[in-house]
């Protein structure tokens, strides 16, 4: 098998992840493409593992290490979510602008586009 | 040929997770990506790691998120405060094509004619080997990393729980309720 396939299984999963981490409005939606971008490292891992025939199985091992920190983090990731969900009765990340820097007080008056960014 | 098509199903599935607008079904396509993942796995002859993918990630993870859609009002149905403004969107979707396009081109580049060797019955992460890989030289890491777990769950727990307020009351003066 080229080892090209998985590489590139890989890129295209790790792309995703990318694009829904910036896309996507949604606090969960968010995790889920972390998740993307993390497995798109496991397949990686494995493959150069493979490719290499490493005797200490280091790829294979650190794919398990991955995959129970990936648990961890979604465990405090949700844990985090449901608490500003609690506070704030929202996930959305847009609307969690509370250490964003306010205007300074001569500011120019607030054009359109700041605006849009602002609501 | 099998492993293109698990890597299509994964890739295509993984597109619908980032950019389908109901909520519920991002987190089941995102169970048919893991498996596809999970089949890579097997096809690249580590067994353990499939198996441990589908245990954890499809078993474990994916109900977690499912559990917190429910805990938090997720919509049902098509939704479509699910995504940024359309600006954000473009900018998000270039990033994400600039990453795909310096992946593949510096991959393509690098390991053009690689190929990887998986004839005979040379089986590289069978669940035997795995342990005696675990157990034997990254004893250590596995100890550190049962720590880390630990320390996240008594994390979540003390994050998620409504009765320890940020600033504790002294015990004395909460005895009557």
């Amino acid at each position: 098998m080229p080892l090209l396939m998985p590489l590139m299984v890989g890129a295209l999963l790790f792309a995703l992840g990318v694009y829904g981490v910036l896309a996507r409005r949604n606090a969960i939606l968010v995790l889920m493409a972390v998740e993307l971008m993390l497995n798109a490292v496991n397949l990686n891992l494995v493959a150069f593992d493979v490719y290499l025939r490493d005797g200490l199985l280091a790829g294979q091992v650190f794919t398990l290490f991955v995959i129970t920190i990936a648990a961890a983090e979604i465990g405090l990731g949700l844990a985090i979510v449901l608490l500003v969900f609690r506070n704030r009765a929202t996930v959305e990340l847009d609307g969690l602008t509370d250490l964003r820097e306010t205007d300074p007080p001569t500011a120019l008056p607030v054009t359109a586009d700041e605006q849009a960014v602002a609501t | 040929m099998l492993f293109a098509l698990l890597g299509v199903v994964a890739v295509g599935s993984g597109v619908l997770v980032v950019t389908t607008r109901h909520l519920v079904h991002a987190a089941l396509w995102l169970v048919l990506t893991l498996g596809a993942v999970a089949g890579c796995f097997l096809l690249l002859s580590a067994e353990f790691v499939a198996w441990v993918q589908v245990l954890i990630y499809v078993g474990a993870v994916v109900v977690l998120l499912l559990f917190g859609l429910m805990l938090t009002r997720a919509p049902i149905g098509a939704s479509d405060e699910l995504d940024s403004s359309r600006g954000q969107q473009v900018a998000a979707a270039v990033t994400a094509a600039a990453v795909a396009g310096v992946l593949v081109a510096s991959l393509v580049d690098s390991f053009r004619g690689a190929r990887i060797d998986l004839s005979g019955d040379h089986v590289a992460g069978s669940a035997r080997q795995a342990g005696e890989a675990i157990f034997g030289s990254w004893v250590l890491p596995f100890e550190v990393l049962s720590l880390l777990l630990l320390a996240a769950l008594v994390g979540a727990i003390v994050l998620s729980r409504r009765d320890i307020s940020p600033d504790p009351v002294p015990l004395d003066t909460r005895s009557g309720d």
